[in-house]
Order: C-alpha cells, then structure tokens, then sequence
C-alpha cells in the first residue's frame, strides 16, 4: 500500500470509528433525556410502563384546584375527558395557570397521584400545546363532545 | 386607500423580483449584456417597493386603522405609541414583512457593492437572491397578506401579545433577521459559483464581509433573545433548547464554521467545495428555522405565531431550495480545482477540526428538534427531548473545541512544528489549570461547573493574549482589521464561557411562600417582603410587590417586581425585579398569592449572568470589525 493510500485509509477508518462514537452517544443521550406524554385515561391504564418520569397532558379540572393555605402546594386535577389525575405541585405556578385550561406537567407517579416538578401552561389565551389538542381530540371523538380548538392558530 | 396602495406595492415588487430572477441569469448563460444590466435597477426598485408597503403597514398601525384585519387582531386604542411601531412586525404576516424588507436591504446592497465584481458573476448573485425575493413575496401576498380589510370595521382591536410589549422586542426580530437572511449572499455566490464550475479568491474575498457582517447581526439577534427572554419570561434562564431558539442557533452554528472555512479557502485555497456546501447550509437552515417558528409544528414558546396551513407553503420552497442547491452542488463540484496541500499539523487542520465540530454540534442541534416530530410521524409516541440532551452533546463537542482554539492563531498555514505553538502556550495552559482549582476550592456549589469555566475561559482569553503578544513583537508584521476582529471574538468567547459556567455553577434560586415583613437570607443577601400594592398602568393593571433587598445588614435596594393583568383578553405577565450587576444580578419574581397576605415569591441570586451577553456582543463585534478589513476592499479594483 503506498503513503498516499494508507493515510486516506487511516482518515476514512477514523471518521467510521468517530461516526460510531457519536452515533451511540446520541442514541444514548437520546433515550435517557427523551420525556413522553400521556394523558390521565392513559396513564392510568398503565401505558407509562416503567417510565419514572413523563409529562403529564390535559385541561385543569374544573373545582378541583386546592391551596394549602400560605404556602406553595397546590392540589389539582387534570382530566383528558375519560380520566381524573390527581396531581400535586411544590413551586409557582405560570402566570397562564386556571381551572379549565391546558396543562402539561413533567414529573412522576407516587401513591396514586402525579408529583410535578414542572407546569407548564399555554402561553396565550387560546393556545393549546398541539400535542395535547391531538390526543384531547382522540379522547373527545370517543365521546362525540366538541374538542377545544387545536390552537396553534394565531390568536 | 392606504392599505390598497401597500398591496398593489407588493405585488409589483412581486413581478419585479420575477424579471430579477429570470433575466440576469438567462442573460449570464447567454451572455447578454443587456438581460444581466436588469438585475440592479431591479434591486433598486423592489426595496423602493416593499419599503413602501412597509410604511403603509406602520401608518395603519400609528393611525390605529382596525379596518385592516392585522391592525385590528395586533393592536388595540390603548397600545402606547412606541408599541405602534413595533407591533408591525409582532405577529406572523408582519414579521414576514419585515423578513422580505430585510431581504430587499441585502439585495439592494449587494448591487450597490458589488461594482468590482466581473458582470456576468454579479448577474448570477442577483439572480439567485431574486428567485429567493420571488418566494418569499409569493409566500406573503398569497398566503400572509397583512393588507387584509375587515369590514365593517371594529371599534377596538384584540391588542398586541403582552409577551411582545417590551423594548427588547423592538430590537430583536430585526436584527435576527439581518442576519437570517444576511446569509442569503453567501448562499447566492455559493449557487453562482457553483453554475460557473470555478472559484475564484477574488469574489470570494469579496463575500467574506458579508458573511461576517450577518453572523454579526444573527449573533446580537440570538443574544437580545435570550437577555429578553431573561427578564420577560420570569423563569430566570437565558437558553432554554427550545425549538425556536434552536432554529435561530443551528444558521449560527453553520455560519461560525462558515466564516473560518471562507477564510481558508480565501487564502490557501482549500476546502473550496466545503466552503461552499456550508454557505449552502447556513441559508437553507436559516430557512429551515423560518419553516419550524412559522408552521406550528413543534411545542414552542413561540407558538404564538404559528399557523399549520403555511407550513405547506415554506416546506415547498424549502424543498425546492435545498434540493436544487445540492443536485447542483453534487453535479458541478467535482470540476473545481484542489486547492495547496498542507499537512496535518498545520492551521489548516486546526480550521479543519473547527469545522468538524461546529458542524456536528450543528447537526445534534437539528437531530435533537426534529426527533419529536420524526418520532411522531413514526408512532412512537408523543416525546420531547429535554435540555440534557444539548447539554451533554455540548459539552462534548465544545471541550475540544475550546480547548484547541488558542492554537489555532498562533500556528502556521500548510507545515508546523506543533512543538513551537505548545512551547508559547504551556505555560499559560498551567496558569489556566491553577486557577481553575483556585475556583474549585473556593467555590460554595456547583465546584466542576465554576472551576471548568474560570479555566476555559482564562485558557481562551490568555491564548488570545499570547497571539496578540506575538503579533505586536514581531516587527514588520502588520496587525489587520481581520486579526482584531479575531481577537475580539475570542476574547468573546472567554467571556461569555465565564458567564455561562458560572451562573449554570453558582446560581442560587428559591421560591418561597412569604407573608409581609417576613425576611429570608440567600447567601450575603437577605430580602424582605413588605407586601403588594396595586398600580394602573396604560392597558393594563398591576400588581406591584415590595421586595427590599440587604446585602449584609446594609439596605441594598427596593425591588418592584409586577404581575400585569392586561385589559384586553385578561392575560396576565410577570415583570421581574432586577438588581443588574457586573458580578451578578438579583432576580425577584412575583408569583401568584397565596391566600391572605402570603404571596409566592421566586428569587434568584445569578452570578456573571451579564458576561453571557456581553460576550455575545464581543463575538458580534469581532465579525463587524473583520468585515472592514481594508483587504476585502481592495481586492475590487484589481
């Protein structure tokens, strides 16, 4: 083999073993930082699996959301239409935070209720995160109730 | 009648952009002198015509006009004057405006600029930046149109999104913009070029400012973003990974690996072809960025300007530009010439793993956003991946990245003895090391976090200093607009490493539960909450919190964090308390109450925060002053 051709072997060999490497950090990288979201009907049909730690879709009940007076912890209830989800919550809540809007909560499953370490509302009157709308306008057909508008519209 | 007018303008910026797309490069082909003489008047007269449209749309909105159906959903009686203005461009038909504006401003100046550069290569140029124009002007008039009448007429407007009422507001979507499409001159010389089949030093000498000057613009846009988001959204962060900020992040990333491989191949010749598929890449993700903020199809902060039914629209030219700039790239650039040889210890290699890495912390960037939507189009469920995944990916990538950028100024093109480049650094390499362990060991929290950044930094900014060193000793040695520029960007990037590093190390944050003339001490500082009043603002009403704030026993300062209420749709937003400092910012936020006198409060304590931004501006500044190199001028009169 000539100077010229080893070395461009070298180079080739060197970029398939950096490929590899960055291919395996990314898949890995991937799959411990990935967070999936379900619904109330869903997760308590037990379709989270051994997945810790998700995100929570749905609307805030409404008359469920409860303070524990002076202090940050909130009780409240999401519901996809099919399901209630207790959920329990230790910081402040966004500004956009009301009984019967969009939610979508990051957190895990403790003793039956949803221990959030995130929420995240709607940042618009009438925004919906579209993956929500989607899976609320599944859970709604089943039922023939008007799904709330998928608002990704502008205002 | 006005708003009439502004349409009719659009329309023949439209048919002009259309003659400027056609006939300079038909008559480049041919060599028709005359076809490719239509390509600067043409310019001209677009940015004449849609600054004009523009106008319009401003006046409809200073004049409050609600017939105008943008006007009345963007805007509202009482919308103070200077919000007037900006919301022209706060919502998604506006902003598109003010894209195809910024679009016109570059096209005009290329034609302006560009008298030193042979006819036929500036035909090209014009050419292609024209197709780019007739895109985007069809993408507004046929599916954004701002000039739609809604009639009868309604007395109020719905007002502009509380979020967007913000003096950082004004300012950041048209410099990121600039630079957006600021990348389209790169781009177009990439496709003229490429038709051509040769590339010359010359013209690309010639394209070299207006890529930094773009990059300079894209980076103080992304920086405005990110200080806005700071204090408007309330959380306390400066980054997020969110989709949009990602959008505008990766025609960032593209475009710094862009700006070192053009002065390659501008001056030793080589990675031509690299060169030019990188200008490719930083248009089209410049593009890519407007599909994914305009579309709606991921989770954002930005959703708020997004409509699914446009995406079809950009995902077609995207296509079509993107598609055709690669079959012609693949077709056309085995023809170009190799450029000198060099080998592998050389600045070359050194520019060469500079690339490398940008590019793939690039394509982690663009894998990382679009994995939601793949994974979605596969069934494997609704995900979103979070911040840790770009975190980790970047700290792997930009370790060696930071850690190889002193050498690469100080070592020489083609052939080097990497001892000599070593022997200067070293011992400033071990001053770096100790004082990174000093940080380690003083540090309260977050030690690795704090020591990695007072190391890399130091390490950047003392290898930076050593070049500049080198320079000034050797005699006979001319220090360029190009090498400040260099040096200033470095020396950016030291400074934005310390305030990244530390305040993700050192940050304190608390959110408490606080009744009035309770206090709470956070490190040296304590703060006491003395309760809340009510404050009519404008269009809104707030509600104003007292906060007073002691570092030790001194009174320090009374900070007014605010909720607002605004009148129209009942939104509510956060107004922050901020202390700024140059070693640090104290960060008061009101949350919502708590029942009785408590209220929830959110403080934070972030160290060097403002360096984030301030190194931002360095880099900025660093592109500005390489663009004025007096090389990149003269090069037009030989």
């Amino acid at each position: 083999m000539n100077p010229v051709r080893r070395r461009r072997l070298l180079w080739v060999l060197l970029l398939v073993v950096a490929a590899g490497i960055a291919t395996t950090l990314v898949v890995f990288a991937l799959q411990r930082n990935v967070a999936y979201l379900y619904t109330p009907a869903e997760v308590l049909r037990g379709e989270t699996g051994e997945r810790a730690r998700f995100r929570l879709g749905g609307m805030v009940e409404k008359g469920s959301f409860q303070r524990t007076p002076g202090s940050l912890e909130v009780h409240f209830k999401v519901t996809d239409g099919d399901a209630l989800l207790p959920v329990v919550y230790n910081r402040i809540l966004p500004d956009l935070f009301r009984e019967g809007q969009a939610v979508v909560a990051t957190g895990t499953m403790k003793d039956g209720v949803f221990v959030a370490e995130d929420v995240l509302a709607k940042h618009d009157e009438n925004y919906m995160p579209k993956e929500v709308a989607d899976k609320m306008g599944m859970a709604h057909k089943k039922h023939d109730v008007q799904a709330p508008a998928a608002a990704t519209e502008q205002r | 009648m006005l708003p009439e007018l502004g349409q009719v303008a659009l329309i023949l910026a439209l048919l002009i952009a259309g003659l400027q797309a056609v006939l300079p490069l038909a008559g480049a082909q041919r060599g028709k002198s005359g076809w490719m003489a239509v390509a600067r008047p043409a310019a001209y007269a677009q940015l004449f015509l849609v600054l004009g449209a523009f106008v319009v749309l401003t006046v409809a909105f200073v004049t409050q006009d609600f017939s105008v159906k943008y006007v009345a959903d963007n805007s509202n009686s009482l919308l103070p004057m200077v919000y007037r203005y900006t919301a022209v461009w706060g919502a998604h038909e506006g902003s598109l405006l003010l894209w195809t504006l910024v679009l016109a401003v570059w096209n005009a100046a290329v034609a302006e600029f560009s008298r030193g550069l042979p006819e036929r290569v500036i035909a090209r140029v014009l050419g292609v930046i024209g197709l780019i124009s007739l895109g985007f002007l069809a993408f507004l008039i046929f599916t954004s149109n701002p000039f739609v009448r809604l009639l009868p007429a309604p007395l109020e407007g719905r007002d502009l999104n509380p979020l967007l009422q913000d003096v950082g507001m004004i300012i950041h979507p048209p410099m990121l913009y600039v630079g957006y499409v600021g990348f389209v001159v790169p781009f177009a010389f990439s496709i003229a070029a490429l038709i051509d089949g040769s590339v010359d030093a010359r013209w690309l000498r010639w394209t070299r400012p207006w890529t930094n000057i773009a990059w300079g613009f894209l980076t103080i846009g992304i920086a405005l973003g990110s200080w806005w988001a700071y204090y408007e959204l309330g959380w306390g962060g400066w980054w997020f990974w969110d989709p949009v900020e990602n959008a505008s992040f990766m025609p960032w990333l593209a475009g710094a690996a862009l700006l070192h491989s053009q002065a390659v191949t501008e001056k030793r010749g080589s990675f031509r072809g690299w060169t030019l598929l990188l200008a490719i890449a930083a248009f089209s993700l410049s593009l890519l960025g407007a599909f994914l903020v305009r579309s709606g199809v991921l989770t954002s902060v930005h959703a708020f300007a997004a409509d699914p039914s446009r995406g079809l629209f950009i995902l077609i030219f995207l296509g079509l530009v993107i598609g055709g700039s690669l079959v012609l790239y693949v077709l056309r650039v085995p023809r170009l010439e190799q450029g000198a040889p060099f080998t592998a210890n050389s600045r070359e290699t050194l520019l060469l793993a500079n690339n490398v890495l940008l590019t793939c912390a690039c394509a982690m960037v663009l894998l990382g956003t679009l994995y939601p939507l793949l994974a979605d189009a596969l069934g494997l469920g609704k995900i979103s991946v979070g911040p840790p995944y770009f975190g980790l990916l970047f700290l792997l990538l930009m370790t060696p990245l930071v850690l190889l950028l002193p050498f690469g100024p100080l070592t020489r093109w083609q052939r080097e003895e990497m001892s000599r480049p070593l022997r200067m650094l070293a011992p400033w390499a071990v001053l770096a090391l100790v004082l990174g362990v000093i940080a380690y060991f003083t540090a309260p929290q977050g030690k690795w976090k704090t020591a990695a950044g007072i190391a890399t930094a130091a390490w950047v900014a003392f290898g930076t200093l050593r070049f500049l060193w080198s320079r000034f000793k050797s005699k006979g040695n001319r220090f360029t607009a190009e090498m400040l520029g260099m040096t200033l960007a470095h020396g950016g990037i030291a400074v934005f490493l310390i305030g990244a590093l530390l305040v993700e190390g050192l940050n304190v944050q608390r959110e408490l539960a606080m009744t009035p003339g309770q206090s709470e001490r956070i490190g040296r500082y304590s703060f006491r909450y003395e309760g809340v009043d009510e404050l009519q603002g404008p269009n809104y009403l707030a509600t104003r919190g007292h906060v007073q704030v002691f570092r030790g026993d001194q009174p320090l300062v009374l900070l007014n964090p605010e909720k607002r209420a605004y009148a129209s749709g009942g939104q509510v937003m956060s107004e922050v308390g901020i202390y700024p400092g140059v070693f640090g910012d104290v960060y008061v936020a009101l949350g919502e109450s708590l029942g009785g006198q408590a209220r929830a409060v959110r403080i934070h304590i972030k160290p060097f925060v403002r360096w984030i931004w301030l190194g931002a501006g360095l880099m900025a500044l660093g592109g500005f002053v390489t663009a004025t190199d007096r090389r990149f001028r003269k090069s037009e009169n030989k």
